[in-house]
């Protein structure tokens, strides 16, 4: 089996793009950065790649709200292919921004006929926020997060509080499997308010994923945990003993596991 | 048709920017507030309908899940109307930027509104409140003081009474001359300061010489020309020029002051490394270049926007992070951006609205925009922003100091560029507007309570995404090969990046192609304008068809504006007329020289008595919740510290990531395990007792703070930043020229070159008090010194948090008799005493002592002594990692003369000496530990412990003992802001 190709989609503002694309070679993809405007040239391109990223940052500046301009963009002119994508058991990640983004787009199946389910919105303090949190999966379908029980990642953002419409819509998602990710403690039992839920999510969501298990998007940044020295307790794990600071970080294994989907 | 669209939180959701505006009313003295805001939009469209309007508040403003709309005719009763969050009685306040004033939203807004199909739509933006409880009058003040900045904002009592979103008339062509002949030295100088040109004396008449000897008379452009290049921001005039200099030690002569200390400090640095050489470029381009490792060097550069941040907080600091990105950008044929650093100056946050004079942005608001202003730019730039410090004093009240730095990876052989006769030069990015006018002239000027009014064009808003674009094209045609050479567009605007990258060949430009964001610019205000997101790169003919394919396929304009022809002449046309010709050498030799006297008296040293006393549990609580050592916790979290990926040590560690590391370690290749250590250090207390001293002492503590958390310190680059009051007064002079020898010194003894620097002069701020008379408040000098060191492997980096139970403590370094400008004076209201000093040979063997000892893997936590000295270092240890300390203070190497024991306990605990640090230990290395530090003041001083607890001991008895909890509390709770 080759390695599978995945196209991380560059966007004025984009600016997650290069550690991305490194994070999906290091797990053994084949992985290109593409601007929004080749695609949206030529849609066909998608046929290329297996699976799509569509990174952290702040396309278009996301002066609007995060993920608006890039989101219309994709929903307005990249719907059909992008379902066709989807529907051809192909991939797709929304990090951080590019979760913004996909919420947007209809992808991730957050919209029924009342209009959407579920946004993201501002943080609770209102501002943006830098910093590691703890996360449970339950991955059910969820491709990338196949095996993944509880794992650390940093935040960075201003808009990554999920709110959803209403409490039935809440229903909807908690029983649809839809909230593979949560904020936890560090004991991974519930989280105590802030800075434990940095941002207010209602269910303590972190990220969600589609219907078919093979969309995810999150707040957390896998990219950034690629190496052991990312953690910010690493020199701590160090003079623990037993660990190695040249190996890698768990945030890895998300994209490991996309890759591994394919093999 | 106009219409306006307004987005409300809705029902049941939080108001935060009414919540953010009560809590800011609260603190001004506006008590008892409801308050409620919408964001606006005002769209303008040929054909713009009802139906369109509703598709466009719905697709591009509006999101259902949490947000209200409502959509109408500006105006209107149902978008005036008070929600019903508020009284209906409340007044509705508008704010809006002002014409002309960067709009970032509105622009992201119109590219989405022509995604939706809908073409020519224009968009500008306003913020709408609604508040109850004030009457008209107060109402117009808070307007003032809180919601808009008279700078680049309008702010509307009631109804906005527009039907169309304005736009530019026309320009006019007229070609303009500036009268010199006959005018006496009294007419020159009101000339240069009503022009806004602000060139001294001998400049002007240098300047009407020259045009009497060409029999004409200067076009306006010519003058504008002359004093942008010739002004102290773009030519450094002051400091580089000759100054007689005179100090205890007697008297010295500078030809030209800079270049005859700190750099040739370096050139002795470089001449006695011979091969062996690891400075690439110093002192010559927009930054300052040394070798990484063997495909790629580093460039680091700081820069400060002090007076544009101080009439405009948000925007200034935005704009001052911008550009010294687009330093980076510009040097060599580019470098990539890949950490940024922030150091600000305030006063303190609590100052009274009261007692501010006039033109005076109260300091918390002034805080509170400079910090969201470098947040909003470098988050979006995607560069992680790793290291930085803040530092209080009464005297930068009307003139707060914002330095912003960045570091960049450029290949070896792109870290040079020449522009080659023959080269189109080619405007890159943001469009060119009437913003930023005189910024560079501006900057050279004192500040008054008259600023905001003469100087608004001075003060612009960033638009980061469109300079993320920048770079992303600038950094791919860099690999392909495609210009010859780059520099960013800053002060001076075309005017400078032009008239440099042309100053060996000669240039013709053709102002009229320059693309501008509305009609009405004359060719000067094209020329001189300093619009923000624009670099100037120089591109042969051969290239110009790729590079614009390049551009356009990313959605960059790029634009031929003028040619480097081999004249020598800088020739300004438009549209074919010329409206100036001056010879390079003019501009670039022909400026006077600037002649300074400079003076220095060493304050008289008054001894320093120590109370006395036996507990200083309570000091070191005060010292920790000093505004100066308190957490910053605030301001990092909200700065992206983590992109890229290249994180290693971080602004915050700890075993709950709470603890103020030393200095940041990032990887800029991910694909090695070399990194980049980025530390500062600055202390503008010292520098009122000796700011030769106070020089030392940041050079030694931002090296040692690079040492603490593992660099190399044989490869240490350094980067100075001075920001002194007016230089024409010579004692003000005299004490920068004393800190500069400092440089100069201590960079030969550490072997730490200096690659790059920056002065800003004239932080003064004036303003008439109540009686009429003047009055002006100049900054204390102040000199930030920044580090960029180096480390072989990253996993061997260090942090500052106690790792364990059962270790032990060493204090390395010598403490000395030196409590003066301490932070313990500072907490006791004690005066007196020396500003520490400098050991450079001990200092030397002490940080290669360190690295060797870290370097082997002996030392588990390192943390360098600074304010507050030896107390506050164990405490903040203690705290970060969650173990307690016993530590006996007398063991410590103490040195010098003391009148009791109560002062040898003070300096013991409390001195901030420098070259100082403490390590812990694991038991079974201490030996090893010891062996690497033989010959360098060292001592154990105690162990940590698995309890919770700081014991400070003096000979066994307690003087210090507390939880840690406690501690912790004292140093977060000051900047713990909403």
């Amino acid at each position: 089996m080759p390695s599978p190709r995945v196209l991380v989609l560059r966007s004025p503002g984009a600016n997650c793009d290069e550690e991305t694309a490194e994070a999906f070679r290091l797990a053994g993809a084949v992985a290109e950065r593409v601007h929004v405007n080749r695609l949206l040239e030529n849609p066909a391109l998608l046929e290329d790649f297996q699976a799509l990223c569509v990174p952290g940052g702040f396309s278009y500046g996301d002066d609007i709200s995060a993920g608006r301009v890039l989101g219309n963009q994709v929903r307005l002119k990249l719907s059909d292919p992008l379902k066709r994508f989807r529907d051809d058991g192909k991939l797709v990640l929304g990090v951080c921004n590019g979760f913004q983004v996909l919420v947007k787009t209809g992808l991730l199946d957050l919209d029924d006929d009342a209009g959407p389910l579920a946004t993201l919105t501002w943080n609770d303090h209102g501002r943006y926020e830098a910093r590691w949190v703890h996360v449970k999966a339950t991955p059910g379908d969820c491709v990338f997060l196949k095996g993944i029980e509880q794992i650390e990642m940093p935040i960075a953002h201003a808009e990554g509080n999920i709110a959803v419409r209403d409490a039935a819509a809440l229903d909807t998602l908690t029983s649809g499997g839809r909230i593979v990710l949560r904020y936890t403690g560090a004991d991974g039992g519930e989280p105590n308010g802030f800075p434990e839920n940095p941002n207010g999510a209602t269910a303590n969501a972190a990220g969600l994923t589609d219907s078919t298990g093979r969309v995810l998007g999150l707040m957390p940044h896998p990219e950034r945990f690629l190496f052991a020295t990312q953690h910010p307790q690493w020199t701590r794990k160090k003079a623990a003993g037993g660990f190695d600071p040249h190996g890698d970080g768990d945030g890895l294994r998300l994209f490991r596991n996309a890759v591994a989907y394919f093999g | 048709m106009l219409w306006e669209v307004d987005v409300l939180p809705a029902e049941g959701r939080p108001d935060r920017a009414a919540e953010r505006l009560v809590d800011a009313a609260a603190h001004a003295g506006f008590e008892g507030l409801s308050v409620a805001t919408a964001r606006g939009f005002l769209v303008e469209g040929d054909a713009l309908d009802a139906a369109a309007a509703e598709r466009i508040a719905n697709g591009v403003f509006t999101d259902s899940v949490v947000e209200e709309r409502r959509v109408g005719s500006v105006d209107c009763d149902s978008l005036s109307a008070a929600p019903s969050r508020v009284a209906a009685s409340a007044a509705l306040v508008q704010v809006l930027p002002k014409v002309g004033v960067m709009d970032p939203t509105a622009q992201s807004a119109e590219r989405a509104i022509a995604d939706l199909g809908l073409d020519g739509v224009r968009v500008r933006t306003l913020h709408k409140y609604w508040i109850a409880g004030l009457d008209g009058e107060r109402l117009g003040e808070l307007g003032r003081r809180l919601l808009a900045n008279d700078a680049i904002e309008q702010l509307v009592v009631g109804p906005l009474g527009i039907e169309h979103l304005p736009s530019g008339a026309p320009y006019q062509f007229e070609l303009k001359h500036v009268t010199l002949a006959g005018l006496d030295d009294d007419a020159l100088m009101r000339l240069s300061k009503t022009q806004q040109l602000y060139l001294q004396l001998a400049e002007m008449q240098t300047i009407q010489k020259w045009f009497a000897d060409q029999g004409r008379e200067p076009t306006d452009i010519e003058l504008e020309t002359l004093a942008q290049t010739w002004s102290e921001h773009c030519s450094h005039k002051t400091l580089a020029g000759r100054i007689a200099y005179r100090d205890e030690n007697g008297e010295r002569h500078f030809e030209s002051m800079l270049k005859e200390t700190i750099f040739a400090a370096t050139k002795q640095l470089q001449a006695q490394w011979g091969a062996e050489d690891w400075c690439v470029s110093v002192f010559k381009d927009n930054a300052g270049i040394v070798r990484f490792d063997e495909t790629d060097n580093v460039c680091f550069k700081v820069e400060t926007h002090n007076h544009p941040s101080a009439l405009e907080p948000y925007g200034g600091a935005n704009t001052g992070l911008g550009g010294v990105i687009r330093d980076t950008l510009g040097t060599g044929l580019g470098a990539k951006p890949i950490a940024s650093t922030d150091v600000f100056c305030f006063a303190p946050p609590d100052t009274a609205d009261d007692t501010l004079p006039p033109g005076v942005l109260a300091p918390r608001r002034v805080m509170r925009g400079v910090v969201e202003g470098v947040r909003d730019y470098g988050n979006r730039m995607g560069i992680p922003t790793v290291n930085g410090a803040i530092c209080f004093d009464e005297r930068y009240l009307g003139n707060p100091l914002v330095f912003c730095g960045n570091v960049g990876l450029i290949p070896h052989d792109k870290s040079f560029g020449q522009p080659q006769p023959g080269d189109l030069a080619v405007s890159i990015g943001g469009r060119t507007g009437r913003d930023g006018i005189h910024g560079a002239t501006f900057s050279s000027a004192e500040l008054t309570s008259e600023s905001e009014s003469l100087s608004g064009g001075a003060v612009q808003i960033g638009n980061a995404v469109e300079e993320k674009k920048v770079a992303d094209v600038l950094l791919e045609a860099r690999d392909r090969g495609l210009y010859t050479a780059v520099t960013d567009c800053g002060a001076g605007g075309f005017s400078s990046a032009i008239g440099e990258m042309g100053e060996e060949i000669g240039a013709e430009v053709w102002l009229e192609k320059a693309p501008l964001k509305y009609d009405g610019l004359s060719y000067t205000e094209i020329w001189i304008s300093e619009a923000q997101e624009r670099m100037v790169v120089s591109v042969p003919d051969d290239r110009w068809d790729e590079l614009r394919e390049l551009c356009e396929s990313e959605g960059v304009e790029a634009t031929a504006i003028a040619r480097f022809t081999p004249t020598g002449n800088l020739k300004l046309t438009y549209h074919g007329e010329t409206v100036g010709e001056l010879p390079m050498a003019l501009l670039h030799e022909g400026r006077p020289p600037v002649v300074r006297e400079a003076t220095y008296t060493p304050p008289a040293v008054t001894p320093f008595t120590a109370p006395k006393k036996n507990d200083f549990t309570e000091d070191l609580h005060k010292i920790l919740g000093s505004l100066n050592v308190a957490s910053k916790e605030w301001v990092i979290r909200q700065y992206d510290h983590e992109v890229q990926a290249g994180s290693v040590v971080k602004p915050l560690v700890g075993v709950a990531s709470d603890g103020p590391g030393d200095a940041a370690v990032v990887r800029p290749k991910l694909s090695s395990h070399r990194g980049l250590v980025i530390g500062c250090g600055i202390n503008p207390r010292y520098g009122d007792l000796d700011t030769y001293r106070m020089a030392a002492s940041a050079i030694d503590e931002a090296i040692r703070n690079c040492v603490a958390v593992g660099a190399d310190p044989s490869r240490i680059a350094l980067l100075d930043n001075f920001c002194w009051g007016d230089c024409e007064r010579s004692e003000t002079l005299g004490s920068l020229v004393r800190a500069a020898l400092a440089c100069h010194d201590l960079s030969i003894a550490f072997e730490a070159p200096f690659v790059s620097g920056k002065d800003s002069l004239n932080n003064e701020f004036s303003f008439f008090d109540a009686d009429g008379a003047k009055q002006t408040i100049a900054i204390p000098p102040t000199l930030l010194i920044s580090a960029m060191g180096q480390i072989d492997d990253v996993a061997k980096s260090v942090t500052m948090d106690l790792k364990r139970a059962g270790s032990q403590l060493f204090v390395v370094g010598e403490t000395h008799n030196e409590m003066g400008g301490s932070h313990f004076a500072l907490v006791n209201e004690l005066t007196g005493g020396a500003a520490p000093t400098v050991n450079p040979v001990v200092a030397k063997a002490t940080f290669a002592a360190m690295h060797t000892a870290i370097h082997e893997g002996l030392a588990l936590s390192c943390h360098d002594l600074s304010e507050g000295g030896l107390a506050v270092a164990l405490a903040e240890m203690a705290f970060a990692g969650g173990f307690g300390v016993e530590a006996d203070a007398s063991s410590t190497p103490l040195t010098g003369d003391y009148a009791n024991d109560y002062d040898r306990m003070a300096a013991a605990l409390f001195s901030e000496s420098n070259t100082r640090f403490v390590c812990e230990v694991a038991d079974e290395h201490a030996d090893r530990f010891a062996a690497c530090l033989e010959g360098v003041p060292h001592a154990l001083i105690g162990h940590t412990f698995d309890e919770d607890g700081l014991r400070l001991k003096w000979n066994g008895a307690r003087v210090v003992e507390t939880g840690l909890a406690s501690l912790k509390e004292a140093w977060q709770a000051p900047l713990r802001m909403a």
